[in-house]
Protein backbone atom coordinates (compact mmCIF):
# COMPACT_ATOMS: atom_id res chain seq x y z
CA UNK A 1 0.00 0.00 0.00
CA UNK A 2 1.22 3.47 -1.64
CA UNK A 3 1.74 6.31 0.75
CA UNK A 4 -1.03 8.37 -1.41
CA UNK A 5 -3.05 5.64 -0.16
CA UNK A 6 -2.74 6.27 3.21
CA UNK A 7 -3.13 9.82 3.42
CA UNK A 8 -6.73 8.91 1.63
CA UNK A 9 -7.09 6.02 4.48
CA UNK A 10 -5.80 8.37 7.68
CA UNK A 11 -8.00 11.05 5.98
CA UNK A 12 -11.24 9.47 5.85
CA UNK A 13 -10.40 8.36 9.38
CA UNK A 14 -9.33 11.60 10.60
CA UNK A 15 -12.95 13.17 9.02
CA UNK A 16 -15.64 10.27 9.99
CA UNK A 17 -14.03 10.13 13.43
CA UNK A 18 -14.47 13.65 14.00
CA UNK A 19 -17.50 14.04 12.15
CA UNK A 20 -18.89 11.26 14.72
CA UNK A 21 -17.25 13.07 17.79
CA UNK A 22 -19.72 15.96 17.42
CA UNK A 23 -22.57 13.67 16.25
CA UNK A 24 -22.08 11.72 19.59
CA UNK A 25 -24.69 12.74 22.38
CA UNK A 26 -22.49 10.20 24.83
CA UNK A 27 -19.18 11.71 25.84
CA UNK A 28 -17.27 8.63 26.70
CA UNK A 29 -18.29 7.90 22.66
CA UNK A 30 -17.13 11.19 21.74
CA UNK A 31 -13.84 11.09 23.56
CA UNK A 32 -13.07 7.94 22.83
CA UNK A 33 -13.93 8.35 18.61
CA UNK A 34 -11.72 11.88 19.34
CA UNK A 35 -8.79 9.45 20.41
CA UNK A 36 -9.60 7.61 16.78
CA UNK A 37 -9.05 10.48 14.63
CA UNK A 38 -6.16 11.58 16.55
CA UNK A 39 -4.08 8.22 15.62
CA UNK A 40 -5.00 8.95 11.64
CA UNK A 41 -3.60 12.53 12.43
CA UNK A 42 -0.29 11.08 13.98
CA UNK A 43 -0.33 8.76 10.85
CA UNK A 44 -0.47 12.11 8.68
CA UNK A 45 2.54 13.24 10.34
CA UNK A 46 4.74 10.83 10.25
CA UNK A 47 3.66 10.95 6.37
CA UNK A 48 4.56 14.58 6.36
CA UNK A 49 7.96 13.58 7.74
CA UNK A 50 7.15 14.50 11.46
CA UNK A 51 7.60 11.69 13.68
CA UNK A 52 8.35 13.70 16.81
CA UNK A 53 4.58 15.26 16.33
CA UNK A 54 3.36 11.73 15.83
CA UNK A 55 5.28 10.53 18.69
CA UNK A 56 4.16 13.22 21.05
CA UNK A 57 0.64 13.41 19.61
CA UNK A 58 0.10 10.27 20.65
CA UNK A 59 1.90 10.35 24.18
CA UNK A 60 0.71 13.82 25.05
CA UNK A 61 -2.73 14.04 23.31
CA UNK A 62 -4.34 10.68 23.02
CA UNK A 63 -2.30 9.78 26.07
CA UNK A 64 -2.87 12.67 28.54
CA UNK A 65 -5.31 15.34 27.30
CA UNK A 66 -7.91 12.80 26.75
CA UNK A 67 -7.69 10.44 29.65
CA UNK A 68 -8.06 14.02 31.44
CA UNK A 69 -11.18 14.40 29.64
CA UNK A 70 -12.06 10.65 30.18
CA UNK A 71 -11.42 11.02 33.72
CA UNK A 72 -13.99 13.92 34.16
CA UNK A 73 -16.71 12.41 32.26
CA UNK A 74 -16.56 9.56 34.83
CA UNK A 75 -16.33 11.88 37.51
CA UNK A 76 -19.34 14.06 36.81
CA UNK A 77 -21.30 11.17 35.82
CA UNK A 78 -23.83 12.49 33.65
CA UNK A 79 -22.91 10.91 30.50
CA UNK A 80 -26.09 11.77 28.43
CA UNK A 81 -26.59 15.15 26.92
CA UNK A 82 -29.81 16.60 27.71
CA UNK A 83 -31.32 17.95 24.87
CA UNK A 84 -34.77 20.33 24.47
CA UNK A 85 -33.89 19.21 20.87
CA UNK A 86 -35.58 17.00 18.70
CA UNK A 87 -32.83 15.15 17.22
CA UNK A 88 -34.38 13.28 14.16
CA UNK A 89 -34.68 17.54 12.92
CA UNK A 90 -32.12 18.37 10.52
CA UNK A 91 -29.58 20.80 12.43
CA UNK A 92 -30.42 23.38 9.75
CA UNK A 93 -34.22 23.43 10.89
CA UNK A 94 -33.93 23.84 14.24
CA UNK A 95 -34.01 26.86 15.58
CA UNK A 96 -31.20 29.32 17.42
CA UNK A 97 -27.68 29.24 17.58
CA UNK A 98 -27.67 25.48 16.14
CA UNK A 99 -28.68 26.67 12.76
CA UNK A 100 -26.41 29.49 13.03
CA UNK A 101 -23.29 27.16 13.60
CA UNK A 102 -24.27 24.69 10.55
CA UNK A 103 -24.41 27.13 8.29
CA UNK A 104 -21.21 29.62 9.55
CA UNK A 105 -19.32 25.94 9.40
CA UNK A 106 -20.61 25.32 6.03
CA UNK A 107 -20.11 28.96 4.66
CA UNK A 108 -16.57 28.85 5.78
CA UNK A 109 -15.74 25.17 4.77
CA UNK A 110 -16.95 26.53 0.97
CA UNK A 111 -14.72 29.62 1.68
CA UNK A 112 -11.99 27.54 2.25
CA UNK A 113 -12.03 24.76 -0.39
CA UNK A 114 -12.82 27.42 -3.09
CA UNK A 115 -9.72 29.98 -1.68
CA UNK A 116 -7.35 26.58 -1.63
CA UNK A 117 -8.49 24.63 -4.93
CA UNK A 118 -8.42 28.78 -6.91
CA UNK A 119 -4.32 28.68 -5.77
CA UNK A 120 -1.56 27.29 -7.53
CA UNK A 121 -1.30 23.69 -7.95
CA UNK A 122 2.31 23.08 -5.63
CA UNK A 123 3.23 20.11 -6.68
CA UNK A 124 4.73 17.46 -4.54
CA UNK A 125 6.98 18.03 -1.44
CA UNK A 126 10.43 18.63 -1.63
CA UNK A 127 13.03 16.00 -1.38
CA UNK A 128 15.21 15.27 1.71
CA UNK A 129 14.05 15.11 5.59
CA UNK A 130 13.77 18.21 7.13
CA UNK A 131 12.64 16.84 10.78
CA UNK A 132 15.57 15.41 12.63
CA UNK A 133 14.47 15.01 16.35
CA UNK A 134 17.87 16.25 17.00
CA UNK A 135 17.06 19.89 14.73
CA UNK A 136 13.87 20.35 16.65
CA UNK A 137 15.80 19.72 19.81
CA UNK A 138 18.39 22.06 18.64
CA UNK A 139 16.18 24.58 17.96
CA UNK A 140 14.12 24.39 20.50
CA UNK A 141 16.52 24.89 23.32
CA UNK A 142 18.57 27.76 21.06
CA UNK A 143 16.03 29.99 18.97
CA UNK A 144 12.90 28.90 20.78
CA UNK A 145 14.24 29.38 24.61
CA UNK A 146 12.20 31.82 25.64
CA UNK A 147 9.39 30.52 24.20
CA UNK A 148 9.95 27.57 25.94
CA UNK A 149 10.61 28.66 29.30
CA UNK A 150 7.55 31.15 29.13
CA UNK A 151 5.63 27.78 28.46
CA UNK A 152 6.52 26.25 31.48
CA UNK A 153 5.52 29.36 33.60
CA UNK A 154 2.33 28.73 31.41
CA UNK A 155 1.91 24.94 32.78
CA UNK A 156 2.36 26.10 36.10
CA UNK A 157 -0.44 28.93 36.33
CA UNK A 158 -3.04 26.08 34.41
CA UNK A 159 -2.07 23.66 37.29
CA UNK A 160 -2.75 26.06 40.19
CA UNK A 161 -5.52 27.54 38.34
CA UNK A 162 -6.57 24.22 38.00
CA UNK A 163 -6.60 23.26 41.42
CA UNK A 164 -8.18 26.21 42.45
CA UNK A 165 -11.15 26.56 40.14
CA UNK A 166 -11.80 22.15 40.91
CA UNK A 167 -11.45 23.09 45.10
CA UNK A 168 -14.35 22.27 47.16
CA UNK A 169 -15.26 25.44 48.66
CA UNK A 170 -13.81 24.94 52.40
CA UNK A 171 -16.78 25.01 54.72
CA UNK A 172 -17.59 28.30 56.90
CA UNK A 173 -17.01 27.85 60.42
CA UNK A 174 -20.44 28.32 61.52
CA UNK A 175 -20.47 31.01 64.70
CA UNK A 176 -22.20 30.17 67.82
CA UNK A 177 -24.59 32.73 67.79
CA UNK A 178 -25.52 32.09 63.97
CA UNK A 179 -27.88 29.23 63.62
CA UNK B 1 -6.83 9.38 -6.53
CA UNK B 2 -3.57 12.10 -7.22
CA UNK B 3 -1.03 12.13 -5.09
CA UNK B 4 -1.38 13.94 -2.18
CA UNK B 5 0.37 17.37 -2.12
CA UNK B 6 0.12 20.66 -0.08
CA UNK B 7 -2.99 21.42 -1.29
CA UNK B 8 -4.54 17.99 0.05
CA UNK B 9 -3.22 18.54 3.34
CA UNK B 10 -4.69 22.03 3.56
CA UNK B 11 -7.86 20.75 2.44
CA UNK B 12 -8.16 18.03 4.81
CA UNK B 13 -7.46 20.32 7.75
CA UNK B 14 -10.27 22.99 6.60
CA UNK B 15 -12.55 20.39 6.59
CA UNK B 16 -11.57 19.42 10.35
CA UNK B 17 -11.59 22.84 10.99
CA UNK B 18 -14.89 22.78 9.90
CA UNK B 19 -16.02 20.12 11.76
CA UNK B 20 -14.47 21.28 14.59
CA UNK B 21 -16.80 24.84 13.97
CA UNK B 22 -20.22 23.02 13.64
CA UNK B 23 -19.49 21.19 16.97
CA UNK B 24 -19.03 23.83 19.01
CA UNK B 25 -22.26 25.39 17.86
CA UNK B 26 -24.53 22.46 17.46
CA UNK B 27 -23.55 20.42 20.73
CA UNK B 28 -25.47 21.11 24.31
CA UNK B 29 -22.83 20.05 25.99
CA UNK B 30 -19.92 21.40 27.88
CA UNK B 31 -17.50 18.66 27.56
CA UNK B 32 -18.48 18.12 23.82
CA UNK B 33 -17.68 21.09 23.22
CA UNK B 34 -14.05 21.74 24.66
CA UNK B 35 -13.34 18.17 22.36
CA UNK B 36 -14.84 20.36 19.18
CA UNK B 37 -12.44 22.88 20.50
CA UNK B 38 -9.97 19.95 20.58
CA UNK B 39 -10.67 19.32 17.03
CA UNK B 40 -9.79 23.09 15.56
CA UNK B 41 -6.43 22.74 17.49
CA UNK B 42 -5.43 19.24 15.73
CA UNK B 43 -6.86 20.58 12.21
CA UNK B 44 -4.57 23.94 12.63
CA UNK B 45 -1.51 21.42 13.84
CA UNK B 46 -1.88 19.95 10.53
CA UNK B 47 -1.87 22.68 8.64
CA UNK B 48 1.53 23.96 10.49
CA UNK B 49 3.09 20.47 9.70
CA UNK B 50 2.17 20.63 6.24
CA UNK B 51 3.29 23.85 5.66
CA UNK B 52 7.06 22.87 7.51
CA UNK B 53 7.12 20.30 5.33
CA UNK B 54 6.45 22.09 2.34
CA UNK B 55 8.85 25.02 3.55
CA UNK B 56 11.74 22.89 4.27
CA UNK B 57 11.72 24.18 8.07
CA UNK B 58 11.12 22.18 11.31
CA UNK B 59 9.47 25.73 12.81
CA UNK B 60 6.48 24.16 12.25
CA UNK B 61 7.38 21.14 13.96
CA UNK B 62 8.05 23.45 16.76
CA UNK B 63 4.72 25.58 16.95
CA UNK B 64 2.79 22.99 17.44
CA UNK B 65 5.10 21.45 20.28
CA UNK B 66 3.79 25.35 21.90
CA UNK B 67 0.22 24.82 20.84
CA UNK B 68 -0.19 21.11 21.88
CA UNK B 69 1.51 22.80 25.38
CA UNK B 70 -1.06 25.61 25.31
CA UNK B 71 -3.80 22.98 24.46
CA UNK B 72 -3.14 21.03 27.72
CA UNK B 73 -3.13 24.11 29.81
CA UNK B 74 -6.74 24.98 28.38
CA UNK B 75 -7.64 21.29 28.37
CA UNK B 76 -6.80 21.20 32.38
CA UNK B 77 -8.41 24.67 33.10
CA UNK B 78 -11.69 24.31 31.37
CA UNK B 79 -12.51 20.72 32.65
CA UNK B 80 -11.15 22.03 36.00
CA UNK B 81 -14.13 25.14 35.15
CA UNK B 82 -16.29 22.34 34.23
CA UNK B 83 -16.37 20.57 37.26
CA UNK B 84 -17.23 24.00 38.98
CA UNK B 85 -20.03 24.46 36.67
CA UNK B 86 -21.58 20.76 37.59
CA UNK B 87 -21.07 21.24 41.35
CA UNK B 88 -23.66 24.31 40.95
CA UNK B 89 -26.36 23.74 38.57
CA UNK B 90 -25.71 19.85 38.54
CA UNK B 91 -25.90 20.22 34.70
CA UNK B 92 -23.48 20.20 31.62
CA UNK B 93 -25.83 22.70 29.42
CA UNK B 94 -24.55 25.63 28.31
CA UNK B 95 -28.09 27.02 28.23
CA UNK B 96 -27.99 27.01 32.14
CA UNK B 97 -25.57 28.64 32.69
CA UNK B 98 -27.22 32.30 32.47
CA UNK B 99 -26.25 34.27 35.20
CA UNK B 100 -23.85 36.70 33.67
CA UNK B 101 -26.32 36.60 30.40
CA UNK B 102 -27.69 40.54 29.89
Amino acid sequence: MGSDTLFYLFGAIAIGASLAVIGQRNPIYSVLLLIASFGALSGLYILLDAPFVAVIQIIVYAGAIMVLFLFVVMLLNAPHEETEYDERVHPLLRSGPTRFGVALAVALMVELWWALTKGRETGGFPEGSVSSVAAIGRSLFTDYSFQFEVTSVLILVAMVGAVVLARREPRRPRSPGNP
Amino acid sequence: MPTPTLVHYLILSAVLFTIGTAGVFVRRNIITVLLSIEIMLNAVNLTFVAFGRALGSADGQIIVFFVMTVAAAEAAVGLAIVIGLFRHRESLNPDTFTTLKW
